[in-house]
């Protein structure tokens, strides 16, 4: 058999073994390719600016998980990893005519400066007070924008940087691809070693550290690695609406990101990313365009629908889905479909 | 200059500490982060306007409709929403959040953007030491210390207060010794978020009333009682204190201070809780040692 074939093959095992077996991932493929052939179906700039600002916002959200979901150093400042990626990719661009490729980078090594900035400090803190701590960061930097508007342009912010891409279908070709792929990465990283790890943390640290885990480096590392995917989106932000304003530090941002987490379900990844792609063009787009909702409006809609689904599935959205259709196997911990009678690998009874 | 300093100091800090105990005493009974508090504060600032601007009630009556009806809409918010949430911590969070943005978008929609201003309870203004202090400063100033004491009382002296802090240091001993925590509980939540109300009343007449009125006066709170030590009440009398003044001092003596005051007194809560991580006064609870 030659090479290709075989990959293919390999590829082929791999969806029938591990993607096809479960509703949830299979689903997430579905939506993945859904969303790669769009375009296809309608180009309409409204709809895919939209899509492209949910995929933005998606990375964002679960960099929030990666660190607040896993590692339970709750972060009431996220705005803060997107912001200063946002303005150093803004003023790199603006002041030395860097073009976005190397600004989003060095827009991300940044956010993971602040990362550490942020997370060295909050070592110390824990639980209620580290997220009222990380609440100050951003707001700090705002102030500071908001003091020096010859520098970051105050209030209204850095304008006219270099766009993307002149097309909108190119951006989104971008966009959505780096959404699937650091989406794909982050929870990779979340069922990796590390991401135990981070659980474990979040769980008992005192435990972690006695079993001999560093939980100073792993902590350190979460907030790093928060930083830099907060950061690639905050640099895609900015070059995607060709301005960086004061809107990216917000205190809003920071609680709207907590919002998407929390209604799509903590600590899973997919759970944020589903999240914004649900929430986002629901109050951006559908409300408005199909149900005449005013926008004035698609706020307090936005509000009631979380306060709803939360009262109802306390843990978010994907995990009371997951928690219907899917059981873990008692023996081999693997998810199962939850009308199997026995595990799909080691055959143990499901109860 | 000091003199302004110092007028405006005390009255926000009062403000802030009203604030900042309500906001304590639910944290340090129930658990509960109510990043909602404030709202209710705005919530009593609007319904204040629109009782007495618009409706053209008697000020004073509508002063106290007002902060009934907003005491009894947070704690049914308590009852209906927030408790049956309140195992799930973030579900806690955003559920709060969501009561604020609720309350923020149904004013904004009911009154439009643009600032409303409320009349003054009493009018005029006084010398005290050559300095010029409105009537409705001291006022805001002599009813926060009158709140503050009376809240102290309450918690020190009255058998519900003993409970309140039974409560607050074990929840399941409390209990056992035949406490009834659900109520207690519901107890707090109604004098939080009344002190809230009330606080909206007092400052109202001396601000400006905006939809986004909200979210400053959360921020600061949240710093007062990191500052002072969560579930601490003379930590956040002590904190809103330092924080009042900070504010006040960038505001006056900085240039473009009025950008860098909440830069300012947020720093000042991270050098303080960097130094002293549990901030000036703060409880360690039984299930946060180790």
């Amino acid at each position: 058999m030659s090479l290709p074939a075989a990959y293919l093959t390999k590829a082929f095992k791999l969806l029938r073994g591990e993607v096809f077996v479960l509703p949830s991932r299979t689903a997430v493929l579905l939506i993945g390719i859904l969303l790669l052939i769009f375009p296809a179906f309608s180009q309409e700039p409204f709809i895919l600016r939209v899509l492209i600002l949910a995929a933005i916002f998606a990375i964002f959200a679960a960099s929030w998980d990666l660190l607040s979901g896993f590692t339970g150093q709750i972060n009431f400042g996220h705005a803060l990893f997107f912001g200063v990626a946002a303005y150093t990719a803004a003023l790199l661009n603006l002041n030395l005519g860097l073009a976005p490729w190397a600004t989003i980078p060095i827009g991300a090594i940044a956010a993971v400066l602040a990362g550490l900035v942020v997370g060295i400090p909050c070592l110390r803190l824990r639980g209620t007070y580290l997220a009222f701590a990380t609440l100050a960061f951003p707001l700090i930097l705002l102030g500071v924008v908001y003091a020096i508007p010859s520098v970051s342009g105050g209030e209204l912010g850095l304008q006219s940087i270099d766009p993307l891409s002149k097309s909108r279908v190119i951006s989104y070709y971008i966009i959505i691809p780096s959404m699937i792929v650091l989406g794909f990465i982050m929870w990779k990283i979340s069922d990796s070693k590390i991401g135990l790890l981070f659980h474990a943390i979040r769980e008992d640290e005192v435990t972690a550290r006695a079993s001999g885990i560093n939980t100073t480096r792993y902590k350190l590392l979460a907030f790093c690695l928060s930083g830099l995917f907060a950061g690639i989106a905050g640099g895609l932000y900015a070059h995607f609406l060709t301005q960086a304003g004061p809107s990216t530090l917000q205190l809003l941002l920071s609680f709207q990101v907590i919002i998407w987490v929390v209604f799509g379900g903590i600590a899973t990844i997919y759970g944020p990313i589903a999240g914004v792609l649900i929430l986002y063009p629901l109050t951006e787009y559908v409300l408005i365009r199909y149900l005449s909702v005013l926008s004035q409006a698609k706020m307090l809609i936005f509000a009631f629908i979380v306060l709803l689904v939360l009262l109802f599935m306390p843990q978010g959205l994907t995990t009371w889905l997951r928690d219907k259709t899917e059981k873990i196997c008692p023996r081999c911990k693997l998810q199962n479909v939850a009308w199997r009678r026995k595990c799909r690998v080691c055959t143990a009874e499901l109860d | 200059m000091a003199e302004n300093i110092i007028v405006y100091g005390l009255v926000s800090s009062g403000v802030y500490a009203l604030l900042a105990v309500g906001f304590s005493l639910i944290f340090g009974v129930a658990r509960i982060v109510n990043l909602a508090h404030t709202a209710f504060y705005m919530l009593a600032a609007y319904l204040i306007y629109s009782l007495a601007s618009a409706a053209g009630l008697n000020l004073y009556l509508s002063i106290i409709i007002s902060i009934i009806i907003v005491t009894i809409a947070g704690t049914l918010s308590y009852k209906f929403l927030i408790a049956r949430v309140r195992q799930h911590e973030a579900t806690t969070l955003i559920v709060t959040i969501a009561i604020a943005v609720i309350i923020q978008e149904a004013l904004l929609k009911g009154f439009g953007g643009q600032p409303r201003g409320i009349p003054k309870l009493i009018s005029g203004s006084m010398e005290i030491f050559g300095v010029t202090v409105l009537n409705q400063q001291l006022l805001t100033f002599g009813v926060v210390v009158f709140l503050l004491l009376a809240t102290w009382f309450f918690l020190m002296k009255t058998k519900s207060g003993v409970a309140i802090r039974a409560i607050a240091q074990d929840r399941e001993v409390a209990n056992l010794m035949g406490i009834n925590v659900p109520r207690m509980e519901m107890l707090t939540m109604a004098i939080s978020v009344g002190l809230a109300a009330i606080a909206g009343a007092l400052v109202a007449p001396l601000l400006l009333v905006t939809p986004g009125m909200w979210t400053h006066p959360l921020v600061m709170i949240l710093a007062v009682v990191v500052l002072g030590g969560l579930g601490s009440l003379q930590g956040s009398l002590i904190g809103a204190i330092i924080l009042g003044f900070a504010e006040n001092m960038v505001v006056f003596l900085a240039p473009s201070g009025s950008f860098l005051k909440t830069s300012v007194a947020l720093t000042i809560m991270l050098i303080v809780i960097l130094i002293k991580p549990e901030g000036l006064f703060g409880i360690v609870f039984e299930e946060e040692r180790g």
